[in-house]
């Protein structure tokens, strides 16, 4: 699962894949509104990856 | 640019500004479970309880920063795309945290560390590379809180007040609640300033690319002005994208190294409660990006201001009434006031326990430990002050990426060292100092431009140049680990100290 975090990396750190106009969304060119989408997708594979790891160290009181 | 101000913005702003100091300095009594506030684990990390919600607030009240509402629109609006690598940076950093800093954690809590240097003295035992990750972690931060600075001196200039007044009123006020209250006072504010930053963004994208016709609008008339000016496009040109890249990664690798970001990793209930956060910290880089889009707004709008860090207070006051101006500013100036505390406290953590208490005096009671780390968090400020009177940068993003090449170099010490754990405390102390100097000569060399040209396979490429010299430092670090771990010169080592043995 851990290898999910490397996703964010390899899509955001090579950027030639995205600096690009077209396609745009709701007005935004391609290069801003494909970073704007990492962000929960980001936000997703990290959840992900704490799910599938043991609980362990996992805090009842919180 | 002169911008005239009708008092109301500056008393919405400053009742905000006085009910967030009254707020600082009652937090000295928020959630004392009867400890004194003499003992440094609880002035300086708030006694170690801070669940997923407080570390949230806490963690993304001094990470996302005056660098978040003054420095970033000020580059887009001056330079556009390129910009923008604050925001694979801001998404980029939870991987890493949630990889790195539960494991961090753990360990500090399972002995007792309050900062990264306690982290390294516990785990190499040598002196001087502890040393050695305390005057990082010093030095990394006053840049970082000059930043701040600047951030408060752009809001009292919006505000209409003249003379350097206004920011030692803010100054005073902040050195007090910080004194007396320690790392709560940050956490209490941040809750109101999230609120405050939230507010104030969600108004600023409904309403104003309403006015300007429309995102789509926006971007164009930003891009037409860009082309006009010559000084960027909405797109990276071919020479950018190195830069953009290593701007973002080594930004990201930096950014829970400082000790303010540590602290609030310390501050945290449990390694648990950190994997939660790296998960929900993203929705303030949303707000980032956001913000970050205010600089084409602003381009869109027209708005022309005298140095590119005035242009949020420039478009708000623009497009907004003037109480709301004044409520925007104030959230303005908790952005850095928030962030510059807690970076005083983790570097005065720094000071007090790994130079004085390991230095000056050994035998201090932890009464005198916390009174240094006060007086410190005082000291720290000053010094910030005197990076922005001395170091005029182009863009406040700069002062941000040279404590970023300062503070990546405590990264193999720190972080390194989690994962790799037979590295020799020698070699890390060669790495950190060949990419202390190789890097401060570069940067400075470069005219504190943050990105060095390096010649690639014939071309020529410009990469951040913090995270260049953290590249020599591992590189150092694991050639020099390499030979300490050749069996001749272990072997030596051996034979010498079994010769003194012998001898003695």
């Amino acid at each position: 699962m851990w290898v999910l975090l490397l996703l964010p990396f390899i899509a955001l750190l090579w950027v030639p894949f995205y600096d690009v106009t077209r396609p745009t969304f709701l007005g935004f060119p391609f290069f801003y509104w494909y970073q704007f989408a990492w962000i929960p997708l980001s936000s997703f594979l990290i959840w992900l990856t704490y799910k599938a790891q043991p609980h362990d160290d996992a805090d009842p009181a919180d | 640019m002169t911008m005239r101000t009708p008092p109301i913005e500056i008393i919405v702003c400053l009742s905000f500004l006085g009910l967030a100091a009254a707020l600082g300095i009652s937090a000295r009594w928020w959630k004392r479970g009867g400890r004194p506030m003499a003992e440094l684990g609880e002035w300086g990390l708030g006694g170690r309880q801070f669940g997923t919600w407080i570390t949230w607030f806490l963690l993304g009240g001094d990470f996302y920063t005056a660098y978040t509402v003054i420095a970033v629109p000020a580059l887009v609006y001056g330079t556009g795309a390129g910009g923008f690598f604050a925001l694979p940076y801001t998404i980029i950093v939870y991987p890493i945290v949630f990889a790195a800093m539960p494991k961090l954690w753990s360990f500090a809590h399972r002995h007792g560390c309050v900062t990264a240097a306690d982290v390294v003295q516990i785990r190499y035992g040598t002196r001087a590379l502890t040393l050695a990750v305390a005057l990082s972690g010093c030095i990394a931060t006053m840049p970082y809180i000059a930043l701040q600075l600047v951030g408060l001196e752009i809001v009292s200039q919006a505000l209409g007040l003249s003379g350097e007044l206004p920011l030692l009123i803010a100054f005073v006020a902040l050195a007090l609640y910080t004194y007396f209250s320690g790392l709560r006072a940050p956490a209490l504010i941040a809750l109101v300033k999230d609120l405050m930053i939230y507010i104030v963004v969600l108004a600023a994208v409904a309403v104003i690319p309403a006015r300007l016709g429309g995102y789509a609008a926006v971007f164009d008339a930003a891009g037409r002005t860009l082309a006009a000016r010559g000084t960027g496009r909405l797109l990276l040109a071919p020479a950018q994208v190195v830069p953009y890249a290593t701007l973002a990664l080594g930004s990201a690798l930096a950014a829970f190294l400082y000790p303010h970001t540590l602290t609030g990793v310390f501050a945290a209930r449990s390694a648990a409660t950190i994997r939660r956060n790296a998960i929900l910290l993203p929705a303030y880089t949303l707000v980032l990006g956001m913000i970050a889009l205010m600089g084409y707004m602003a381009l869109a709008a027209g708005i022309t201001v005298a140095e590119p860090n005035m242009v949020v207070p420039a478009l708000l006051a623009a497009m907004f009434p003037p109480w709301f101006v004044g409520f925007a500013l104030a959230a303005i100036a908790v952005c850095a006031l928030v962030p510059a505390t807690v970076m005083s406290i983790g570097a005065a953590n720094l000071v007090s326990r790994n130079i004085w208490l390991a230095y000056v005096h050994p035998a201090a009671t932890a009464r005198e430990e916390t009174e240094v780390a006060q007086l410190v968090s005082l000291l720290m400020k000053v010094g910030a002050l005197l990076f922005v009177i001395f170091l005029p940068v182009t863009y406040a993003v700069y002062l941000q990426l040279l404590g970023g090449l300062w503070i990546l170099q405590t990264l193999p010490a720190v972080i390194l060292g989690l994962f790799l754990p037979g590295l020799s405390a020698p070699a890390l102390l060669a790495g950190w100092l060949a990419g202390t100097v190789w890097g401060t000569a570069t940067v400075f060399g470069d005219g504190l431009v943050p990105v060095h040209q390096v010649i690639l396979g014939g071309t020529q490429v410009g990469i951040y140049t913090g995270l260049l010299a953290v590249a020599l430092n591992a590189a150092v670090t694991l050639v020099g680990t390499a030979y300490a771990q050749m069996p001749r010169t272990r072997a030596r080592r051996a034979a010498k100290a079994a010769g003194r043995g012998s001898a003695g």
